[in-house]
This record gives C-alpha cells, sequence and structure tokens, in this order.
C-alpha cells in the first residue's frame, strides 16, 4: 500500500497532535495570541477531518475483507510478548475516525467564539487539541495497549478540561472525581489485557480474535471474566451503572468540552471497545447479557432523573448517560452495527444539543455579566421565553429534542428503533431482553419527556432572567452558530445511514460495518424481528415518543414556574429524583467516607506517621543515639580507666591466643 | 643458662610496670613504670637471644632509641601539663571526656 492514500493514516493524529505542540508553545510563550491560537487549533482538525475523509473514501473503494494494519516501530519487545506501535483501519475505526475528526472539528470551531474572552484560551485549545490526538489514537490502534494509550489519554484530557476552570474548587473536585472514578473502570481493562495475554499470547486485535473461537471455549469463565472485566473499563469511561456518577459532575467544564468529550466522543469509547471485541463477548453469553441489561437500567435510571433537573447541562448529562445505555442495550444484543448507528447518530444530536445549550448559557451568562448579577446562568428557571432571543438555537435545538425523542424520520429514530427491534427480537430465545427492551421502552418514553421539559423551560413561556438583563439576550455570532446548523441537517439526516430494508434503504452501515462483526456474528448469530412485528415495534416505539412529548407538552405548568432564587424546595418523589435518588450521597457514605477515613487515620495516622515515621525513621534514630549514649560513657576522661580497659583487652586477646 | 631466672624477673619487672601504671597517679611516675616495662621487654629479648639468635640484642638497641625518643617526648608534654594545670594527678587531668 505505499504511495496509497491510506499509508498516510498516522498523519490524522499527528495533526492534533502537532496542533498541541503549537498551542501549548504558544499558551507558555505568548497566551495572548489569540488569532494564531484559532488558526492552529482548528486549522489542524479541518486538515485532519479532510484527509480521514480521503482515507475512509479510499477505504470504501478497496473495501478490504481483513483490517489494514501499519506498523510504525516496535514498542514493547518483552519476551514473548511483541507490540508494535501500529494503527489499523477497517470499516469500524473508519466511521469512529469520521465521527471522531468531524464533530470535533465543528466543536473546535464554536470553541473560537464560546472561549473568546477566557485567559486561558491558548491553554484550552492546546488541551482540546491533545484529547483528539489521544481519541484518534484509542479509534486507531491496532492493539488493546496501543488503544489504551488513547484511553488514558482521553481521561487525562477529560481532567484536565473538566477541571479547567481550576481556580475554583468545586471544578477541580470535578475533575478529580472523573479521573479517580475513570481508574476504577481503567483498572479492569488492564486486567482484562492480562488475561487476554495469557490465554491467547497476544495483544494485537487480528491475531486475538483470530485465535480467540480456539483459545477460549464459549461460555467459558475464563472468557466470561475477561469480557466482564473490560465492561468494567466500559462502565467507567462511558458512564454505566455503578461508575456513571462522575459524569455529571464533569459539567463544570466548558460547555464545548461537555459536547465534544462527555457527550459525542470519548464517552463512547466503551461502545467502540465492545464493537470491537464483538469476537470475546459473542462467547460469553452471560457477559452479553449483562452489558444489555446493564445498559437497559442505565438506560431507565438516568433517564428517570433527567426528569427533575433543573441545570440544563445536568439534563443533558443524564441523557447522554442514558443513551450510552442504548448502545450498550444494543451491542449487548448483539446488534454492534446498531449500537455504532446510535452512536453516531447519538453524537450528531448529543453534540447539537449541548452546543445549543452552550449558546443559551453564553448568553445568559453575559446578559447576567452585563447587569453584574450572580444568578445561576445554567438553571433553567431562571430562562424560560429565549425563542425570541435565540431563534437559531431554539430550531436547532428542537431538532435535535425530536431526533433523540426519536420521532420519524429524524436520525435518533432510527438507531434507537434498530437497537430496541434487536433487543426485542433477542428475547424470543431468552425472555430476559423482554425486560430489557421494556425497560429501554419505558427510558423512551421519559427521554421525550424530559427533553420536552428542558425545550419548554428554556425556550418558552414568559422570560423569567430579568427586566434588566432581558435586553441583554442575543443570539450567539456566526462562529457558534454555523456549526450548530451543520450538526442540524446531520442530525436531520444521519437515519440515511443505515435505513432499515423495511422502510426501503439498504441498510449500509450494517454491510459497511459486516468485515468487523462477521466473526462476533457466526458465534451468535444478530436477530432481527419479523418483519410484521418489526412495523409493530416501530410503531410502538413512535407511540410511545409521541405520548412523551405531548404529554410534557400538557402536564407541565409554565406558568407557575418561578426564578431559581424563589422556587420552593422539591417534595416526595420530585425531590428522590432531583438529588439523583441520593446515589452520591451513598457512594459517599458507602465508599468514599471509609475509604478517606481508612487513608487518614490508618495509613497516614497510623502507618505513615507512627509506624514508618515513628518506628522506622525516628526509632532508627533513637537506636543511634542511644547506642551512642553507651559508647560516650566509656569515654570518662581518666587515664586509669583506659589504661585498664586496655590490660584487659590485651589479657582477653592472650588469653584467647594461648589457648 | 639461667634462662628460667631471667624471664620470672622480666615477668615480675613487667608485672610492678603494669601496676605502677594502674595504680598511680602522678605522671611521671607512670612515666616511669612504661619505662619499667620497657626495660623488662628487653630483659626478655636478651634472654632469649642466647637460644634464638642475635636478632633479638639488636632489636634491644631499637626499643633502647624509641624509649630515648619517648622520654624526650614525653617529658616535654608533662611538662606543658604542669605548666597549665599545675599538677600531675591523672585524675584532675580528665577534660577529654564523652
Amino acid at each position: 500500500m505505499p504511495g496509497s492514500i491510506l499509508a498516510s493514516v498516522w498523519l490524522v493524529p499527528a495533526l492534533p497532535l502537532a496542533g498541541f505542540v503549537m498551542n501549548g508553545a504558544l499558551a507558555l510563550l505568548r497566551p495572548g495570541s489569540k488569532r494564531a491560537v484559532s488558526v492552529i487549533g482548528v486549522g489542524v482538525l479541518a486538515a485532519a477531518f479532510a484527509l480521514a475523509v480521503a482515507v475512509v473514501l479510499e477505504l470504501a473503494r478497496r473495501h478490504p475483507e481483513a483490517p489494514l494494519v501499519f506498523h510504525y516501530w516496535p514498542w514493547l519487545p518483552v519476551g514473548p510478548l511483541r507490540v508494535d506501535y501500529a494503527l489499523q483501519l477497517d470499516p469500524l475505526s473508519g466511521v469512529m475516525l469520521l465521527v471522531v475528526t468531524g464533530i470535533s472539528a465543528l466543536i473546535h470551531l464554536y470553541s473560537v467564539g464560546y472561549m473568546h474572552d477566557d485567559p486561558g484560551y491558548a491553554r484550552y485549545f492546546a488541551e482540546l487539541n491533545l484529547f483528539v490526538f489521544f481519541m484518534l489514537t484509542l479509534v486507531l490502534g491496532a492493539s488493546f495497549p496501543v488503544m489504551f494509550v488513547g484511553w488514558e489519554g482521553v481521561g487525562l484530557c477529560s481532567y484536565l478540561l473538566i477541571a479547567f476552570w481550576f481556580n475554583e474548587k468545586i471544578n477541580a473536585d470535578a475533575g478529580l472525581k472523573a479521573f479517580i472514578v475513570n481508574r476504577i473502570g481503567d483498572f479492569g481493562f488492564l486486567v482484562a489485557m492480562l488475561l487476554i495475554f495469557r490465554h491467547t499470547g497476544s495483544l494485537d486485535f487480528t491475531d486475538v480474535f483470530a485465535r480467540a473461537p480456539t483459545a477460549f471455549t464459549a461460555g467459558d469463565r475464563t472468557i466470561t471474566a475477561i469480557t466482564l472485566l473490560l465492561f468494567l473499563g466500559c462502565t467507567g469511561k462511558s458512564a454505566q451503572i455503578p461508575l456513571y456518577t462522575w459524569l455529571p459532575d464533569a459539567m463544570q467544564g466548558p460547555t464545548p468540552v461537555s459536547a465534544l468529550i462527555h457527550a459525542a466522543t470519548m464517552v463512547t469509547a466503551g461502545v467502540y471497545l465492545v464493537a470491537r471485541c464483538a469476537v470475546l463477548f459473542a462467547l460469553s453469553p452471560v457477559a452479553s447479557a449483562v452489558v444489555a441489561g446493564v445498559g437497559a437500567l442505565t438506560a431507565l435510571f438516568a433517564a428517570t432523573i433527567g426528569l427533575k433537573q433543573w441545570d440544563i447541562k445536568k439534563v443533558l448529562a443524564y441523557s447522554t448517560i442514558s443513551q450510552l445505555g442504548y448502545m450498550f442495550l444494543g451491542v449487548g444484543s448483539g446488534a454492534y452495527a446498531a449500537g455504532i448507528f446510535h452512536l453516531t447518530t447519538h453524537a450528531f444530536f448529543k453534540a447539537l444539543l449541548f452546543l445549543g445549550a452552550g449558546s443559551v448559557i453564553h448568553a445568559m451568562h453575559r446578559a447576567y455579566h452585563a447587569t453584574h448579577s450572580h444568578e445561576d446562568a445554567q438553571d433553567m428557571r431562571n430562562m424560560g421565553g429565549l425563542k425570541a432571543h435565540l431563534p437559531w438555537t431554539c430550531g436547532l435545538m428542537w431538532i435535535a429534542t425530536l431526533a433523540i425523542a426519536g420521532v420519524p424520520p429524524l436520525s435518533g429514530f432510527f438507531s434507537k428503533d434498530e437497537i430496541l427491534g434487536a433487543a426485542f427480537a433477542r428475547g424470543a430465545a431468552q425472555p430476559a431482553w423482554y425486560v430489557f427492551w421494556g425497560l429501554g421502552l419505558v427510558a423512551a418514553l421519559c427521554t421525550a419527556f424530559y427533553m420536552t421539559r428542558l425545550m419548554l423551560y428554556t425556550f418558552h413561556g414568559l422570560n423569567r432572567t430579568g427586566d434588566a438583563e432581558r435586553a441583554q439576550l442575543h443570539e450567539a455570532p456566526w462562529v457558534m452558530t454555523g456549526p450548530l446548523l451543520v450538526l442540524g441537517v446531520l442530525t436531520t439526516l444521519g437515519g440515511v445511514l443505515n435505513l432499515p430494508p423495511l422502510l426501503g434503504g439498504g441498510e449500509r452501515l450494517e454491510h459497511w460495518l459486516e468485515p468487523v462483526t462477521e466473526g462476533a456474528a457466526r458465534l451468535a448469530p444478530v436477530l432481527s424481528p419479523a418483519p410484521g412485528i418489526e412495523g409493530l415495534l416501530i410503531g410502538v416505539a413512535v407511540a410511545v415518543a409521541l405520548a412523551g412529548l405531548v404529554g410534557a407538552w400538557r402536564l407541565l405548568d409554565l406558568e407557575r414556574l418561578v426564578p431559581a432564587r424563589l422556587a420552593p424546595p422539591e417534595r416526595g418523589l420530585g425531590r428522590l429524583l432531583w438529588k439523583k435518588y441520593y446515589i452520591d450521597e451513598l457512594y459517599a457514605a458507602l465508599i468514599v467516607r471509609p475509604v478517606v477515613w481508612m487513608s487518614r487515620e490508618v495509613l497516614w495516622r497510623l502507618v505513615d506517621q507512627r509506624l514508618v515515621d515513628g518506628v522506622g525513621v525516628n526509632g532508627a534514630a533513637r537506636v543511634s543515639r542511644a547506642l551512642g549514649w553507651v559508647g560516650s560513657q566509656m569515654q570518662t576522661g581518666e587515664l586509669g580507666f583506659y589504661v585498664m580497659l586496655f590490660v584487659a583487652g590485651v589479657v582477653v586477646v592472650l588469653g584467647a591466643a594461648v589457648r | 643458662m639461667l634462662l628460667g631466672p631471667s624471664l620470672f624477673v622480666s615477668a615480675v619487672l613487667f608485672t610492678l610496670g603494669v601496676a605502677g601504671v594502674l595504680l598511680r597517679r602522678n605522671a611521671i611516675v607512670i612515666f616511669m613504670c612504661v619505662e619499667l616495662m620497657l626495660n623488662a621487654v628487653n630483659l626478655t629479648f636478651i634472654a632469649l637471644a642466647q637460644t634464638l639468635g642475635v636478632a633479638g640484642q639488636i632489636i634491644v638497641f631499637f626499643v633502647m632509641a624509641v624509649a630515648a625518643a619517648e622520654a624526650a617526648v614525653g617529658l616535654a608534654i608533662i611538662l606543658a601539663i604542669f605548666r597549665h594545670r599545675a599538677t600531675l594527678n591523672l585524675e584532675r587531668i580528665n577534660l577529654l571526656k564523652g
């Protein structure tokens, strides 16, 4: 392949890395040079996206059955283990390549407007560029360790960007929480990696997946352990039960960061991992059921919390967790293409929603800034009636809302419907999947409800921002609305990627991904519902979505809403949801506080201060001093005593010699 | 030829020297006792030289030379101490202690 455009795939991650180096240097040397930073930051992403398009087009032209692996240099040659720094191009990484570079380019452009007045502008773009580099390493890596480098790298960048405004403690704490919770999941990934090497003798994707069917017996304890440990990594990175708690807190970062890292790309890494390891998961029915079950449960659980949040970004955060749950329900049901399809459409509409929310917050923040008010610019109770002030944002966010709710013919409808259909079809063989399907359906109802609620509270009814502030509310500049517009088009048309045959489509994405998923499909065939039932399922899904929309429209009373500072406290079930089921408090009581107590009282006060410092360090000093004291007592200064000792010594030595 | 009595006298002289060093307090007397021990050793060398060869007698000259040098240095030190402290009682010369 030398000479072909495919060989230059290394440039795609290298460009953002170069952007990071240049922007990092500017951040250190000339933080004020915003024009250069913008040109570099957005330029490298635009170039990377263009190159990615060219690469994927060439890949589509050849459509090779086996993944194309490019080895660059030997990285870990240790005994029988040989890991190269190698990138892999196949249909799956091609899709991820386009999603990551495309959405990143749009969000970088948006950030030019959103972060314009921030003193940390250069640092922001440097870190965002670095994130894209690691994300591309993650999706392009041809082996588990290379992927793990990207996996850890995006975690690092996530931490840096959540705590971007680190001079406020709440932001720094949110960053730490994300990092620490992710470490728990990463531990699972690492152990799974070691187990894979132990049983297959390799860590390269192609080798592992080729040897897996012979190295493991299906349903074996080993393969179940491996896949469950991998899934533990996914629950951390992709915010699933039980490790989802970091994602809502991650909203402390700048809004474009939430859109890029915590909605469109990084959090989908777990779904990508499961799809990548489809062969392994297909070998373990238990793990597949766990993946689907956790996904369905998370989808519903997070959606119910989203019903009662007031912070516009928190609603979207729980919505993201819920939608990630759908993706896991899809890949857990064996419908890997459906999961990746939802990943793609979700990247479109959730990025649109977050960036729209960013526009709203931008406008609110500027209005409050102009009047020196300290009201919360993210609380929906302070918004209302923004339609008149932000017409573009409002219209585009409505498109995304209908898409996420699952209203045809927008993109979210097709992807969500495919996942639910796959889960239902699996139910014929294993009834547990009917339960998962039911959970998903109820979650869809909640999704439609909370998204309509968000839109109504934000854009409709009377404005509650304040009389002085109202005149200051303006639509964002074109660098921010432009990306919104592009995402709006993608959200509307994204369904074309994978139209089901029932609706006259060719399931293009599914066929495109076949080289990746066929290994798993041979082990555990993908089921799809009978055409008659499929039509019925689509009808049910649409009815549920509309019920949620209309229900929210009818049930919510916009007139009764008052600004946040006047709002009465929640009661009953509403309070339970508003407090997020007290899960954070539960974790704090069961895990955080015992660990902190253990660290402070046992490890610090007892082990470190008493044992290491007291017994070890100071103890050694005390023993030497005592010995020194004994020795110094013999130095009496009296010559007679010295002579006596000397004579006694001579007598002893001579006595010993004579004997 | 008189080896046993010679060694006996030598042992007695040496023991007297040791006892003097251990028991007396005056620096000059201790110094004299050290000389006594040196001469006891010289007597042993002479006595044994009769059977073991002439080397013992040569060593005696070395010992006498060293003893003379030692007497010069030692008496000078004793004199210096006396000038400073106005005493030669070693129990009272005990500044260097732990």
